[in-house]
């Protein structure tokens, strides 16, 4: 077999080339994500449950509450029905939070300490499709979670305090007092005003998870509070924590018009401030750190052996 | 056409020198057993051909630089890095899913008629079956992708001589083609004489020993030295000898057979034996002895 092509040594013409898109590897990987972090979706169900079991609680006292509710102006009646809802939203975006964070910093350690990196490295899936699918996770899959299972648990919410209060005889919420619809809308937007917002912050957990043999929360937390103790030691400021906090709450006064405390309360929807949210330096540079990160992850995992 | 082709390949961890000039060629169809005391550098060289690890010197693995182009290359390459790598969180029937999805070659029939002979339940987890069934699971699923380059580093490390024996009986009898080549690292050698066509001795970073398994029965030649030949047999310059049974066991590379034969006993060494000679006396990490 010795023909002069094969001095050359042109790769082995093995098979007509085979490829599996990129995008069929991505879905599987985050597939893959989910079956192995249960907790992805368990963790925001039981919150939804507790919340839940603990509304239907406080039904007991429904009818004596909305009675009282009703005889106060309309804007304080918004308040005190809608409370409930919001406070429902905002535990889920917390547990969201939670649940990316750990499972950031464990998504590219875990592999290595379980050596199953030798596995999936003797798979055609590159270490960017990897990556992408261990980020997609809060940046992609817990939103959409939180927002299904936020809507499904106001759903419940809704017809369970209706069902209540039309057996004693009481009008159910208008639409003015719970405007549940704009609600939602405003909801999918703030949470990928979050997500964007908080793209560097996952990036870093991923490169810390990457790099990290052990202690992933020391090595992701304490270099931030060491700046800060030496900043406050040495100068007496607080301009990094300031930063910190800007990076972490920042998206809610630049995503939305502030409310000015003793006025009515808004309509959701036009509480939006998009054209400011994309002026906002800090979305884009954060957007820019976090594609350093996980550049760096990705080149980091190149290398990564079991630990 | 050398689906592996490598010239004076170099790595080192720090001062730690783990290859030093190793020069490979192995060829289509072939299947090669790479033997050498624990840190020798096989899974090092493993690595470096996967694309795991970078490298200085050349290298070529069916025709592509491994480092430059793994993702490409893990299309025709399959390994199995040793029996415990696959998660243990995995469902049998998630593991099929995920490969068949993220793998072109993937045939899903052939890994379910595989796993049909065992008793792998498709709902089990990986962290409920025992080594050897984690093993069988493994091999289906890479015996089921169409690969040109199968490496397998330590495949049957822990696992009992049954499983042992059918994991290389499966490779040979439902995989094994000659337009297939498998390179394989051990410590039970032994076990694999009969399945290997080539073989490789190295140590320190280097290849200290290479030859086919024809070339190999041909050269190598053991006698078990009647007691009155011994002197004899000695000034033949065996290239080792060892005592069994208080018997002078010598081994000649290149020797005549008739010549020997007068000696004493001839056989064929074991792969192990020659390894130990090679080696040096009793080194430490000796195939068949350290694990």
């Amino acid at each position: 077999m010795s023909t002069p092509s094969e001095a050359l040594r042109p790769p082995v013409p093995v098979h007509p080339p085979v490829l599996v898109p990129p995008k069929q590897s991505l879905y599987w990987s985050v597939r893959r994500e989910l079956w192995e972090n249960r907790s992805i979706y368990i963790a925001p169900l039981s919150v939804a449950a507790v919340i839940l079991f603990g509304f239907v609680m406080s039904t007991i006292g429904l009818p004596h509450r909305r009675r009282a509710t009703l005889l106060l102006d309309p804007a304080q009646q918004r308040l005190r029905i809608e409370q409930p809802y919001i406070f429902a939203a905002g535990m889920l975006v917390i547990t969201a939070f939670l649940v990316g964070f750990f499972y950031c910093l464990d998504a590219l350690h875990g592999e290595r300490r379980d050596r199953s990196i030798l596995f999936w490295k003797s798979l055609p899936v590159s270490d960017r499709t990897t990556v992408l699918s261990k980020i997609a996770i809060p940046l992609v899959v817990l939103p959409a979670i939180v927002f299904a299972i936020v809507v499904a648990l106001q759903v419940d919410m809704l017809l369970l305090s209706n069902a209540i209060l039309l057996s004693n005889g009481l009008p159910t919420a208008t639409p003015g007092q719970l405007p549940l619809v704009q609600f939602w809308f405003t909801f999918l937007y703030a949470l990928v005003a979050m997500a964007l917002w908080h793209a560097p912050i996952y990036g870093w957990l991923l490169l810390v998870s990457a790099w990290a043999k052990r202690a992933m929360f020391l090595w992701s937390v304490l270099p931030f509070l060491v700046i800060c103790i030496f900043e406050w030691v040495t100068f007496r400021t607080i301009h990094f924590a300031t930063f910190i906090r800007y990076r972490t709450a920042g998206w809610v006064t630049q995503a939305f018009v502030p409310h000015v405390k003793g006025t009515a309360p808004m309509d959701p929807l036009t509480s939006i401030d998009l054209e400011k949210y994309l002026r906002t330096p800090g979305l884009w540079l954060g957007i820019l750190v976090a594609v350093g990160f996980l550049a760096a992850a990705v080149q980091l995992r190149r290398y990564r052996e079991p630990i | 056409m050398a689906y592996i082709e490598a010239r004076d390949l170099r790595k080192a961890y720090g001062t730690t020198i783990a290859l030093d000039g190793v020069d490979l060629r192995v060829e289509e169809g072939r299947i090669l057993g790479l033997i050498g005391p624990n840190g020798a550098g096989k899974t090092t060289a493993l690595n470096a051909i996967l694309g795991l690890t970078p490298y200085q010197g050349h290298l070529s693995v069916l025709g592509r630089d491994p480092w430059s182009a793994r993702d490409e290359l893990m299309r025709d390459v399959s390994f199995i890095a040793d029996v415990s790598v696959l998660p243990r969180w995995i469902r049998v029937s998630q593991a099929i899913d995920y490969v068949g999805g993220v793998h072109p070659r993937f045939d899903r029939a052939k890994a379910e008629s595989f796993l049909a002979k065992t008793s792998i339940k498709r709902s089990s987890k990986v962290r409920e079956l025992s080594k050897g069934m984690v093993a069988q699971l493994h091999l289906a699923l890479v015996m089921a992708i169409d690969a040109r380059l199968l490496l397998l580093d330590e495949p049957t490390l822990g696992l009992d001589i049954l499983y042992r024996k059918q994991f290389y009986d499966s490779l040979l009898n439902d995989y094994f083609d000659r337009s297939r080549t498998i390179v394989v690292t051990t410590h039970q050698v032994e076990e694999i004489q009969d399945v290997l066509t080539d073989l490789m001795f190295i140590d320190r970073g280097r290849i200290v020993l290479e030859c086919s398994m024809e070339e190999f029965e041909s050269r190598y030649l053991e006698v078990m030295v009647r007691p009155e030949n011994v002197e004899a047999a000695r000034a033949l310059r065996p290239m080792h000898e060892r005592q069994v049974f208080g018997r002078s066991v010598l081994l000649f590379d290149g020797a005549d057979r008739q010549r020997l034969a007068a000696l004493g006993d001839v056989r064929s060494p074991g792969i192990a034996d020659l390894f130990v000679a090679v080696m040096g006396k009793g080194a430490p990490g000796a195939p068949g002895v350290s694990r």
